[in-house]
C-alpha cells in the first residue's frame, strides 16, 4: 500500500568536522513516491547528509524528521525502529566480508523478523532473483565483482521492504551497462513500492533516469532545485557549469 | 631568514610535543572510558547474541589452542631443563616437579597464554573490526538497526574473558606433560609420581587465583583490541595500525595488570 505525505524532512542541517564545515544549513523534503537526487562536487557533504538522515552521525544543529518524527530526541531503541523503515545502499556496497552473499541479504531478516529458516531462505532467493544474483548466493563478497556487490547490497537494503531508500552513489565506478541495470532496479522498486528515495550521485545520466527532482549542493547548502531539465536550463553560472561539465 | 624560521619551527615542535602527547594520552583514555560504558550498556541489555558468542568462542578458544598448547609445552620443557641443571648441583632434583608445577601454574602458564592470545586474537580482532570500520560495514550494520557494540564488540570481549582460563589450563597441562617428559629423560619417573610430588605442598589457593586472574587478561585483550579496531581511521594503513596497536597495547596492559594482580593475590591468599 503506497504511503502519502512527507517521508523525510531536513531543516537547517549543519555539520562540521573540526574546522572543516561540511553542511551549512541545508534544507530538503522528500515525499513518498518521489525520488530526490542530490548532486554536488566531491567533498560537499552529500554522503554525510545521508548518514545524518539515518542517524549514523549527529548534526551540530538543525533537524532530521522521518515520518514526522524528529530523530534527534529518540532513544537508541526508537532510533532503531526508525532505521528498520530505511534501506541504505552504501557507496562501496559495505557487504559483510565474513558472510556469504545470501547470508548478507538474510542478515536483516534474521535480526528483525520472526521468519522461519525456510521462509527466510525463500525471501533471500526472491531478493537475489530480483537483482539477478540468484546463482551467486553461496559466494563470498570478495569473490564477486563491484557491480555484483552493489546489486547484492541493493537486495540487502530492500530485504525489510523499507519505506525510505537512501542510495549513496549507486552507479559510481560501474560500467554503463551495469549502471543502467542498477538504475532500472531502482526504478522498478520505486514503481512497485512507492518509496521515498534520496540518491546521492555524480552520474547525471543516472540522475536523469531515476529522479523526479534534483538539488545541487554547493558549500554545504542547496543552491538549486528542480527537475533535470530545469537545472539544465538554469542561467546560474555554477549550475550551468556543473550540469555541462558533469554531463 | 629561512634558517631562523626553521629553528623557530623546530623549537615550537620541541615545546609542543609533550603537550600534544599529554593531550593524546588523556584523549585516548577518555575515549576508552566512553567505549567501556557503551560496551557495558550493550552487553547487559537483552536480547543476547548467543550464536555469535559461540562463534567467537570458537575463534578465540579453539583456534588459539594449538599455539597456546605449543607455547605451554615449550615453557614446561625449558623450566624442566633449566631447573634440573640448577637443582642437580645441590642434589635437590626431587624438587623439580614442585618447581615445574608452581612456576607453570602460578605465573608462566597464565602470562605466556595471555601474551600468545594478545598476539593472535588481539591482532585478528583489531584488523577485522578496523577493516569493517573503514569499509563502512559497521555503519551498514548500525544503519540496519543492529547495535555493533552488542553484535561485534560484546561477543568478542565476553569470548576472550571466558576462553582465557580454559586456554591457560591447556597451556599448564601441556607444560606439565613436557616437563615430566624432560625430567624423565634424565631421571625416569612415572607421571603419577611426578604429579603427586608436584602437588604435595600445594593447595587450591596456589593455583585457582592465578588461573582466574586470566579472566582479567581476557577482558584487557578483548576491550583493547575492539577499541583499537572500532576507532580505526583511514584505509589499509589505519587497519595495520589498529592491528599493531591492539597487540602492543593489550600486551603492555596485560603485563602491568599481571604485576598488580600478583600483588593482590599474594595479599589475599598469603
Amino acid at each position: 500500500m503506497p504511503r502519502e505525505g512527507t517521508a523525510v524532512e531536513v531543516k537547517q542541517l549543519r555539520k562540521s568536522f573540526g574546522a572543516q564545515r561540511v553542511l551549512s544549513g541545508i534544507n530538503l523534503k522528500v515525499a513518498y513516491g518521489e525520488t530526490l537526487t542530490v548532486l554536488g562536487r566531491s567533498g560537499t557533504g552529500k554522503s554525510v547528509l545521508l548518514k545524518l538522515i539515518v542517524g549514523l552521525q549527529t548534526p551540530d544543529s538543525g533537524s532530521v524528521t522521518i515520518d514526522g518524527q524528529d530523530i534527534a530526541g529518540l532513544s537508541p531503541r526508537d532510533l532503531n525502529e526508525v532505521r528498520k523503515a530505511i534501506g541504505f545502499l552504501f557507496q562501496h556496497a559495505a557487504l559483510y566480508d565474513s558472510l556469504s552473499v545470501e547470508d548478507n541479504v538474510g542478515f536483516p531478516l534474521q535480526r528483525h523478523t520472526s521468519m522461519s529458516a525456510s521462509e527466510r531462505k525463500e525471501r533471500v532467493a526472491q531478493l537475489l532473483r530480483q537483482v539477478g544474483m540468484e546463482e551467486h548466493g553461496r559466494k563470498m563478497p570478495a569473490q564477486i565483482s563491484g557491480g555484483m556487490q552493489k546489486r547484492v547490497a541493493l537486495a540487502r537494503a530492500l530485504a525489510l521492504e523499507p519505506r525510505i531508500l537512501l542510495f549513496d552513489e549507486p552507479t559510481t565506478g560501474l560500467d554503463p551497462i551495469t549502471a543502467s541495470g542498477i538504475d532500472e532496479l531502482i526504478l522498478q522498486v520505486q514503481k512497485r513500492q512507492g518509496n521515498a528515495s534520496i540518491v546521492v550521485t555524480h552520474d547525471l545520466h543516472s540522475a536523469r533516469t531515476i529522479s523526479d527532482r534534483l538539488i545541487l549542493v554547493l558549500e554545504g547548502q542547496a543552491v538549486a532545485e528542480g527537475s533535470y531539465d530545469e537545472l539544465k536550463q538554469s542561467q546560474d553560472e555554477f549550475v550551468s557549469r556543473f550540469m555541462a561539465q558533469a554531463a | 631568514m629561512h634558517s631562523v624560521l626553521s629553528n623557530l619551527n623546530s623549537r615550537m615542535t620541541v615545546f609542543d610535543t609533550p603537550k600534544r602527547v599529554a593531550y593524546s594520552f588523556f584523549e585516548w583514555f577518555g575515549e576508552l572510558g566512553v567505549f567501556c560504558a557503551r560496551l557495558l550498556r550493550s552487553a547487559v541489555a537483552p536480547p543476547y547474541e548467543g550464536r555469535e558468542l559461540l562463534r567467537q568462542m570458537d575463534e578465540v578458544g579453539t583456534k588459539s589452542l594449538p599455539l597456546v598448547a605449543a607455547a605451554g609445552a615449550a615453557t614446561g620443557a625449558v623450566i624442566a631443563l633449566q631447573t634440573h641443571a640448577s637443582l642437580a648441583r645441590f642434589g635437590a632434583t626431587s624438587l623439580i616437579p614442585a618447581v615445574i608445577f608452581h612456576s607453570l601454574l602460578e605465573e608462566s602458564g597464565p602470562i605466556i597464554t595471555g601474551l600468545m592470545v594478545a598476539g593472535r586474537v588481539g591482532a585478528a580482532i583489531g584488523a577485522e573490526l578496523g577493516s569493517m570500520k573503514v569499509t563502512e560495514q559497521i555503519d551498514a550494520m548500525e544503519a540496519s538497526a543492529v547495535d555493533p557494540f552488542k553484535y561485534l564488540v560484546a561477543t568478542r570481549v565476553v569470548a576472550c574473558v571466558l576462553m582465557m582460563p580454559l586456554l591457560t589450563l591447556s597451556a599448564d597441562l601441556c607444560g606439565v606433560l613436557t616437563g615430566w617428559l624432560m625430567t624423565s629423560l634424565t631421571d625416569p619417573v612415572s607421571l603419577t609420581l611426578f604429579v603427586d610430588s608436584g602437588l604435595r605442598h600445594a593447595d587450591f589457593n596456589d593455583f585457582l587465583p592465578p588461573t582466574f586472574k586470566t579472566l582479567v587478561f581476557g577482558l584487557i585483550i578483548g576491550v583493547i583490541a575492539c577499541f583499537q579496531g572500532m576507532r580505526t581511521r583511514g584505509g589499509a594503513t589505519g587497519v595495520g595500525k589498529a592491528a599493531t596497536g591492539s597487540v602492543v597495547l593489550s600486551s603492555l596492559f596485560l603485563v602491568v595488570a599481571d604485576v598488580l594482580l600478583v600483588k593482590i593475590i599474594l595479599a589475599l591468599f598469603p
